[in-house]
């Protein structure tokens, strides 16, 4: 298990919403704080890590859920700037 | 008060290494599903930090148009095209199954059931994420459309050398 110090969720939305909600919210985060980003849309999988390499923030970790929805997605980010 | 001086060719290898990447995407089809891919990938590009510039062409310009907004052009015949060819975020047709209307409809009543943005929701983001548009001149007088039917917040009216030059720079160049 992963701590993480600010929760989103962006259940129901779709590429490219948990993408902008992440940037819109890691900026309210200081430095070292974790955001645990929670989707059920599968695509955050690729996209988060991709997300990370481009603008410097670290993934620290990924974990998957099944829930009775159906699979959910909760990435954790690392702001590092 | 102390005055630090930067050695200017620190400066200029600070500025080359956090110089963002450009993307820029020229959007021709003022279809519902081709506009929602290019402001996917507009807002999408902004998101990763790339610098983003989306050049409005052609059928393109309709999606920034003010809805219901009258041509003011001069000639009877531009005025005539601008009333035929309707604009607006909100009023753009699938490019297969729009079925005078009913398609689109449907489409977006499944949009909304899954709370997928739609296109005038897109563009908004992009703009907030400080994506900017350029309207093209040519097509504008082409098709009767004036500025002042066009929503705020567009960024520049030229023409194929300023895309050009955005594009030069480009990392990512796409016709849509």
């Amino acid at each position: 298990m992963i701590q993480a110090d600010v929760k989103l969720d962006t259940l129901g939305y779709f590429c490219p919403m948990p993408i902008i909600m992440t940037l819109k919210k890691i900026k309210e985060l200081t430095v070292g704080q974790v955001l645990e980003v929670v989707s059920d849309d599968e695509g955050i999988k690729k996209d988060m890590p991709a997300w990370c390499d481009t603008t410097g923030h670290q993934m620290v970790g990924l974990e998957e859920e099944q829930a009775k929805s159906g699979m959910i997605y909760k990435a954790f980010v690392k702001k590092t700037k | 008060m102390t005055i630090t001086q930067t050695d200017p060719a620190v400066a200029l290898a600070n500025l080359q290494a956090s110089k963002p990447e450009k993307v820029t995407i020229v959007l021709l089809s003022g279809d519902m599903d081709r506009a929602m891919a290019a402001f996917i990938i507009a807002t999408g590009a902004a998101a990763m930090g790339m610098q983003v510039t989306v050049f409005f062409t052609f059928w393109g310009l309709n999606t920034i148009r003010r809805k219901g907004a009258a041509s003011s052009a001069k000639d009877w015949l531009r005025r005539m095209f601008g009333l035929l060819n309707a604009g607006g975020a909100d009023n753009l047709p699938l490019s297969r199954f729009h079925f005078w209307g009913l398609g689109t409809k449907m489409m977006k009543v499944v949009m909304k059931q899954n709370r997928m943005p739609g296109v005038p929701e897109l563009m908004e983001t992009a703009l907030e994420l400080g994506v900017r548009f350029i309207a093209c001149t040519t097509t504008m007088g082409l098709m009767g459309i004036t500025k002042d039917t066009l929503i705020e917040g567009i960024d520049q009216f030229a023409g194929v050398t300023t895309y050009l030059a955005e594009a030069k720079q480009g990392s990512v160049n796409l016709f849509i």
